[in-house]
């Protein structure tokens, strides 16, 4: 526990391994390179309160500058690590610095994928990951009277919120059948949509963009493969992420959609750690019949695996279990799931006598397996604690909404 | 600039200088004061950032809305009068302000 350990990325999962490692009594000097210009800071609200201009860089940061100083966490900002070399245990930047390390945790996290289609390049056509972007789009938007956001994934359809509340008229183009496809019910993405066709968005589902039409090197229509021709002065594309897992690759590291790692955050080495956006990792759910490897990208996840993973490196390992959750804030709608669902799962809706609120449930078999709450953060913390005990709630009483789930499951034996 | 004062379940208490604007919670965990989760960042999803908060400190925030008062009901740590997410409570120049970390948050 005295070793020089070293984290490769700064976002949430990074910081949580240097802070949680320090914290469990890792001795030696602790290293943090992050290639932002920033000092790291939380994701979540650059596609709501910081695009709408509430919420500052500053307000964002994860830690204090003081709080670094105080944990002896070495913070190295605008540096990119380019080489690893896992056997001579040291890292290399591009611009040539070089870190020697006892123990290295990839933190490296995911990237936008970009949009295979033409016009995909043309000026006003952007993603969203980090604050730079953000900003950009900020004041994009400020600009422009329509926005087409391509995907209808929570990034997207958080934008589209922001942007619809903001006056712009924006069309949100999804090629699933539904929205938040996979990640949700065909019931709670229904819901969602139609809040967002309330508050004056167009959804259009089932359907890809073909290309991207443009004036003078700028983006101005979107075309749909079904000849459909959406105006845009402003293009943003939210069709998932890719992890980046390329430095671990070309360390030796087994990847496969990110990189692999065991229920201790251990990747194909036996000693490197990765957590993250970027960790291919076993499903940690209590869920029977879980998936056998997945990648989970959420705030919970990095937290709670850069804990396992801060565990493993002070010698005391406990293997990844928890139920993952997620949320997205789309304007008035607090989505929140707890849980993996697989598409054929079975659906037992709750509905709410109070309007705009609704919370779904997943089982496979006879297993309560995932919540999905609309406006309902009463019913999802219950929920996620029921998931995480195993605490049963039988089909027949989740289907009688007379039932208050906060108190049957109180009672309830575990 | 404001300070809070974060006493432990075991008696023991840290003081924080704040900034105005931040809440409560964003105080805590930017400063590493334990026992303080706030895992959503303050959105109101998670019910991680539970106090108690000094009586003397009542009326200096806003009243609890009606989806803090539905969470507080559920958090890990049984409820009482004065409990609140302090992601809620959002500090102004000169407050003092005194909370009491409960047992667990989750």
């Amino acid at each position: 526990m005295s070793g020089r350990l070293l984290v490769v990325g700064a976002g949430q999962a990074g910081v949580e391994v240097a802070s949680s490692a320090r914290g469990l009594g890792w001795d030696g000097p602790i290293t943090l390179i992050g290639q932002e210009p920033h000092a790291p800071y939380a994701r979540p609200p650059l596609s709501k309160a910081f695009l709408k201009g509430e919420a500052s860089l500053e307000s964002l940061a994860l830690r204090s500058v003081a709080f670094y100083a105080e944990q002896r966490i070495d913070l190295v900002l605008d540096e990119q690590v380019a080489h690893l070399n896992l056997t001579g245990e040291e890292a290399v930047s591009a611009s040539g610095r070089r870190w020697p390390f006892d123990r290295l945790v990839l933190a490296t996290g995911a990237q936008p994928r970009p949009l295979p289609i033409d016009g995909a390049d043309l000026d006003g056509v952007l993603m969203l990951r980090d604050v730079r972007d953000a900003g950009i789009l900020a004041q994009r938007l400020a600009t422009v009277t329509d926005l087409v956001v391509i995907g209808g994934g929570f990034v997207g359809l958080e934008v589209a919120a922001t942007a619809t509340a903001a006056g712009v008229r924006t069309s949100v183009v999804e090629a699933a059948p539904a929205l938040m496809n996979r990640v949700v019910s065909a019931a709670t993405a229904g819901f969602v949509e139609a809040a967002h066709l309330a508050a004056g968005a167009r959804v259009f589902t089932g359907v890809r963009p073909h290309r991207l039409h443009g004036e003078g090197g700028a983006v101005s229509a979107v075309v749909l493969e079904d000849g459909r021709e959406l105006p845009a002065q402003l293009v943003l594309v939210g069709v998932g992420a890719r992890p980046r897992d390329e430095l671990a690759r070309a360390a030796g590291l087994r990847c496969d959609d990110g990189i692999i790692v065991d229920e201790h955050s251990f990747a194909s080495d036996g000693r490197t750690l990765a957590v993250g956006d970027c960790a291919n990792l076993p499903d940690p759910s209590p869920a029977p019949e879980p998936a056998p490897r997945l990648r989970l990208e959420s705030v919970d996840n990095a937290v709670e695996q850069a804990k396992v993973a801060a565990a493993t490196l002070v010698g005391a390992p406990r293997p990844y279990r928890g139920v993952p959750w997620f949320w997205s804030d789309q304007g008035a709608l607090k989505l929140q799931i707890a849980g993996l669902a697989r598409a054929d799962d079975d659906i037992v809706i709750r509905p709410d006598a109070r309007p705009g609120r609704m919370t779904v449930l997943r089982y496979r078999s006879a297993h309560l397996v995932a919540a999905e709450c609309v406006n309902n953060p009463a019913d999802f913390l219950v929920l996620r604690k029921a998931l995480g005990a195993g605490v049963s709630l039988p089909r027949e009483k989740a289907e009688d909404t007379s039932l208050s789930l906060k108190r049957y499951l109180q009672v309830a034996p575990a | 600039m404001p300070k809070v004062f974060y006493i432990q379940p075991d008696g023991s208490e840290t003081v924080v200088e704040a900034v105005a604007g931040d809440s409560v919670m964003q105080t805590a965990v930017r400063n590493g004061v334990s026992g303080i989760v706030g895992q959503c960042g303050g959105s109101l999803s998670c019910a991680t950032c539970h106090v108690f908060l000094a009586e003397e400190n009542a009326d200096d925030f806003a009243p609890v809305s009606e989806d803090e008062d539905e969470m507080l009901d559920c958090a890990a740590t049984e409820r009482e009068d004065n409990s609140r997410l302090s992601c809620q409570l959002v500090l102004a120049d000169g407050q003092e302000v005194r909370v009491t970390v409960p047992e667990a948050q989750l």
